[in-house]
């Protein structure tokens, strides 16, 4: 079974590029399951066709112990398992305790079991590594891969920087490896050329370039990945050839992340070629 | 007999040098703890103007030395408004935060001194917080938590403590408290006071006196009958001090409006603005709600201390010169004349066996200095005192108050502004009789510390670790130490007993005249039982493992 984290910039598209993905190894005959960490409990919403799911905490909460795993998996698109995780309201409590206390949960009952039969696992996670909740799903060794979801926009490409940061402090705990970055195109002027560049500084590679489509929002929309709304549009494809880059990737590498003043540097000299 | 202990301490002081035992317990530690540590001891020395050296007091302790100190929450729930008997004090966090601050420095209160008898404080009351209220946020419980202690007990008031995780997750206390308040109709309020604030517990005193300030003081300004009304502040009645004052003051005639906070209601606090008079035995947790008292209302305040049978006579008669009342001065001296009877026959009782030991306290932020007035009477010396919480102005005394510099631990305490009270500011004495009591030797807001009153040469040890308690042990041999629960065990391992000046172990009460007389006795049976000095660990005979500091290697 492989574990991989997606981390990227907040709204960069991490749940749309995750479910997408998801659906393309499904199609592949893969077993996955998708564990949203985001107290908003929409990173399953496009495999599920709809917000309808129980989160773990909720149920946590509502159950007291007697929680089953029937209670908080629900099969979505192409057999995928889809878990949220859940959280409070914005500006109470303690969304990073949250992520901790439902990833304890699902592993003591069981969600990672060999029974199970998985293939995949992903972690879809909120925005930054902002506190040690978030951390979460790279320490210990619960996700061995991680992507980054990013573009050539400023500061998706900072904050990509800093999840490397994260990833270097927990690589030697947790053997928590980074697998690449998944350019989620802006249309921003030599996009491809400046993240294949960023991904060579540190370390790893751009494992594939999304082109934008409005056809990711039309599918949206309708509450469904474009493989599943769409299968014959070419943004399905591209979705395919990141599934099958994934499934092939043997390139997990402990990244170097950048001063701020170099990732600055290398902003401006690709920023300068454009004009 | 005084001449002959003057010479059993010049032989002992003569045998041990304390500039080498200060380099002796300095001289392991890495250099820039060496460094801090050096400014927290010094030892004293008393100038041609009774001016101290200056000590380094209120700074962060350092991580892995094992320190005395306590939490801010400990300071605000456990020590100031603890003991009120008829606040429902509701600890806001996980159990174990309410349950250990509960009733552990056993303050007593005379539960049928309230006409509606409301005593509160054989309950422990806390939300119990869960993993659930972590993540999804507490306030929920915390509500439900006032109403149902207000559904069972009907108190006049709630108050709410915030503990540690309350702060992380960002739950507010005070917006809760303000609805319950609007809804219940009584009074409900809360304290930030999350164990993590400021350097030592010493930061939720300072809490407490603000919030006990801003929500209680001067709700009531119904004036009550008696001469002479004074407050006591920071007197907290363990093992029943505040009984044996408050009979004293009885005795005088003299007329408690409340104290703060041994054997209080909040009643007493609500209208502890009419009073005359403040007096402040602990300096350390209550000074700011006298300074605001001052200000606010007009209430002159003077540092008294009922430790010490000469003590309180000391006391009694500073009170009744500030009244300046013939009257009152007179029945004041009769009353120590008759107390002192039984008193000095104690002291010649116990001084034979007594005289000539030697004392080290280290506690809280006052109890090292009032406890040497204790040992004083019966001829025993202080060798070495310092505090766990103390400020240099309990040190070297308010003078010093301009030149303490203040640094971002204590900025991040709220210091409230306060003005004088639009209707209620009445100036109990006009600037000129201040100044007339103040020439006359008064002392009115002051506090002159505790390093004046003791000897040269002795060490004063702020904030001591383990390690420096166990080499002055070493060094000193003393006959007794003070100190807490968590030096207990460790300083009777070394042969010597330990006197819990927080909880008073299971004695008291030790304040005014009859608590004297109990302090001697337990000093004498504790100074003079030689079992603690009997007992001799096994492993030292016969140790099964065997190791060396890495200073050592």
């Amino acid at each position: 079974m492989r574990k991989i984290a997606i981390y990227g910039k907040g709204g960069i598209g991490k749940s749309t590029t995750t479910q997408n993905t998801v659906a393309g190894l499904a199609e592949m005959g893969r077993n996955v399951m998708v564990v949203g960490c985001d107290p908003k409990a929409d990173s399953t919403r496009l495999l599920l066709g709809g917000l309808s799911q129980n989160t773990v905490l909720d149920t946590l909460r509502s159950e007291g112990e007697d929680v089953e795993l029937e209670d908080i998996r629900k099969g979505g698109f192409g057999g995928v398992v889809c878990v949220e995780s859940g959280g409070p309201e914005p500006g109470v409590g303690c969304a990073g305790r949250g992520i901790i206390t439902s990833i304890n949960m699902l592993e003591q009952l069981g969600a990672y079991a060999e029974s199970e039969q998985l293939d995949y696992v992903f972690y879809d996670v909120l925005g930054d590594v902002v506190c040690g909740g978030f951390a979460m799903p790279i320490r210990e060794g619960k996700a061995q891969e991680i992507y980054i979801v990013v573009s050539g926009e400023m500061m998706a490409m900072y904050a990509a920087n800093n999840i490397c940061k994260g990833i270097v402090k927990f690589a030697e705990s947790g053997g928590v490896r980074l697998g690449g970055l998944i350019c989620n195109s802006r249309n921003v002027d030599n996009e491809a050329d400046m993240i294949l560049h960023l991904a060579e500084r540190l370390g790893t590679q751009m494992i594939h370039f999304v082109p934008r489509d409005n056809m990711v929002q039309r599918a949206e929309i309708n509450r469904k990945t474009v493989i599943e709304y769409d299968p014959k549009h070419g943004q399905a494809g591209e979705y395919r050839k990141l599934a099958k880059k994934i499934e092939e990737n043997g390139m997990h590498v402990i990244p170097k992340p950048m001063e701020i003043e170099e990732l600055e540097t290398l902003m401006i000299d690709y920023g300068m070629i454009a004009a | 007999m005084s001449d002959y202990i003057e010479g059993i301490m010049d032989t002992e002081c003569e045998v041990i040098d304390p500039v080498e035992v200060k380099e002796e317990m300095i001289v392991r530690y890495p250099t820039k703890v060496a460094r801090k540590r050096a400014k927290q001891i010094v030892l004293n020395r008393i100038g041609e103007e009774g001016e101290v050296p200056p000590i380094q007091a209120n700074v962060r302790t350092i991580p892995g030395i094992i320190t005395q100190r306590g939490c801010c929450y400990a300071g605000c729930k456990g020590v100031v408004l603890g003991p009120t008997r008829d606040i429902v004090n509701i600890t806001h966090g996980p159990i174990g935060c309410g349950f250990y601050s509960w009733l552990t420095r056993r303050n007593q209160t005379d539960a049928d001194a309230s006409p509606d008898g409301h005593n509160f404080m054989p309950y422990c009351f806390s939300t119990d917080m869960q993993e659930g209220e972590i993540i999804f946020g507490g306030e929920k419980k915390l509500k439900q938590a006032i109403q149902e202690a207000y559904d069972i007990f009907k108190p006049k008031a709630i108050a709410v403590f915030s503990t540690c995780p309350v702060g992380l997750i960002g739950d507010d206390v005070h917006s809760t408290a303000r609805e319950m308040k609007k809804k219940l109709g009584i009074n409900v309020f809360g304290f930030s006071c999350e164990g993590y604030k400021g350097v030592s517990q010493s930061a939720g005193h300072h809490i407490a006196n603000n919030g006990i300030f801003t929500h209680v003081v001067g709700t009531d300004d119904t004036v009550g009958a008696g001469e002479y009304r004074m407050n006591l502040l920071g007197e907290y009645n363990i093992g029943g001090d505040a009984f044996e004052i408050e009979r004293i003051f009885e005795k005088c005639g003299m007329t408690l409006v409340s104290t703060f906070s041994g054997n209080s209601s909040i009643d007493g606090f609500a209208n502890s603005h009419t009073a005359d008079l403040n007096l402040i035995m602990c300096h350390r947790s209550i000074n700011y709600v006298a300074e605001m008292m001052e200000k606010k209302f007009g209430i002159p305040w003077l540092k008294i201390n009922f430790i010490g049978a000469e003590a309180t006579a000391k006391s009694l008669r500073k009170i009744a010169a500030y009244y300046g009342d013939q009257k009152l001065m007179d029945r004041v001296e009769a009353v120590i004349e008759e107390e002192m009877l039984p008193v000095k026959a104690a002291q010649r009782e116990v001084r034979p066996r007594t005289a000539g030991k030697r004392a080290m306290l280290f506690v809280g932020g006052s109890r090292a200095h009032h406890y040497q007035e204790l040992f004083s009477e019966m001829g025993m010396e202080t060798v070495s005192a310092g505090y766990e919480f103390g400020h240099r102005d309990d040190y070297e005394g308010r003078k010093v108050l301009p030149s303490i510099k203040i640094d971002a631990d204590s900025r991040n305490i709220e210091e409230l502004e306060i003005h004088p009270d639009p209707e209620r500011y009445r100036p109990r004495k006009r600037p000129e009789e201040i100044e007339k009591l103040k020439a006359a030797g008064l002392g009115v807001a002051d506090y002159e510390g505790m390093m004046p009153e003791m000897k040269e040469g002795v060490m004063i040890i702020d904030d001591i670790s383990q390690y420096e308690t166990d080499k002055l042990i070493e060094i000193y041999k003393p006959d007794i130490f003070c100190a807490g629960i968590k030096e207990k065990y460790a300083v009777q391992k070394h042969g010597i007993p330990l006197k819990q000046l927080h909880s008073y172990d299971y004695g008291g009460p030790y304040a005014g005249f009859a608590g004297a007389v109990n302090f001697y006795k337990e000093i004498d049976r504790m100074v003079n039982s030689k079992i603690w000095g009997y007992i001799r660990a096994p492993w030292k005979e016969h140790p099964e493992l065997s190791g060396s500091y890495a200073f050592e290697s």
